[in-house]
């Protein structure tokens, strides 16, 4: 079964759209996305993994954790919770900080929004809208080894993205 | 001021003298003539697409030639991709737990 994912970058690479499906009720979709137990078994990409210290899922509340290489290196991830409406949707603004609760530089790096629709046979349908406050934050997770080197891929795209307004 | 790749391709200006330059390397008076705005405004860009490493010159006698330089914008590719593959496996794993769940 096709689980229509799309992934889409703006021309400044400052806003990103995805979209996926997922084979499963929306109810247990939501439970994934704010159960610390199952987020810490699904949201670190492998070999990455994901250690929640802190969730608290209310407006105003966090969710402090930590994304774990192979190598055991630790990269603190601090995401707010900006807005929930009950199995809809999670607005959250996340930054970068040291494990103890401070920021590692000032203010939100950037900014995500997740709808969760149910759509024909069951299913789920998320979509996420990822917006980087400013061009350092790029920089700042290459720079905090989150992404080792990859790929490059063709310049087809890189076309489209200066073709793009 | 501190530059990067994403500060280069902002500005609809810089987009279209970077898509100049990928057809081959340019004298400022030649990117200049394609645009409306003043040849200092141009030059303003070619400055900042310089510092953002994004485009490089090379002089010959009074001559000076700005081209692209693709290793540079291959940056912003890499961040999409790597991007893109942590957002694809993360979610084939949640398809991996949907059923134990």
């Amino acid at each position: 079964m096709t689980n229509n994912f799309a992934f889409e970058a703006d021309s400044t690479a400052k806003k990103i759209h995805i979209v996926r499906e997922f084979n499963a009720p929306i109810e247990k979709i939501w439970k994934a996305w704010t159960d610390p137990e199952i987020l810490d078994k699904w949201w670190g990409p492998k070999p990455s993994r994901v250690e929640t210290k802190v969730m608290d899922f209310r407006v105003g509340g966090t969710w402090q954790f930590a994304m774990i290489s192979p190598e055991g290196q630790k990269h603190w991830l601090y995401a707010e919770f900006t807005a929930i409406e009950n199995g809809k949707s999670i607005s959250t603004k996340a930054l970068f900080f040291d494990g103890e609760g401070n920021p590692v530089n000032s203010g939100p790096n950037w900014y995500r929004d997740t709808r969760f629709t149910s759509i024909e046979g069951n299913r789920t349908r998320v979509n996420i809208v990822i917006t980087y406050e400013d061009d350092a934050t790029f920089e700042r997770f290459i720079n905090n080894g989150y992404f080792k080197e990859g790929t490059a891929i063709g310049y087809n795209q890189l076309d489209e993205l200066l073709a793009s307004e | 001021m501190r530059r990067d790749t994403f500060q280069a391709i902002a500005d609809p200006t810089r987009r279209a003298i970077l898509t100049l330059l990928v057809t081959g390397a340019m004298t400022p008076n030649a990117i200049a003539e394609h645009f409306d705005s003043s040849r200092q405004a141009v030059s303003k860009h070619i400055q900042i697409l310089t510092e953002c490493g994004v485009v490089t010159h090379t002089q010959t006698g009074r001559e000076i030639h700005y081209h692209f330089n693709p290793e540079k914008m291959k940056e912003i590719d890499i961040w999409l991709e790597q991007l893109r593959k942590m957002w694809m496996d993360r979610f084939d794993q949640l398809d991996n737990l949907l059923n134990e769940l």
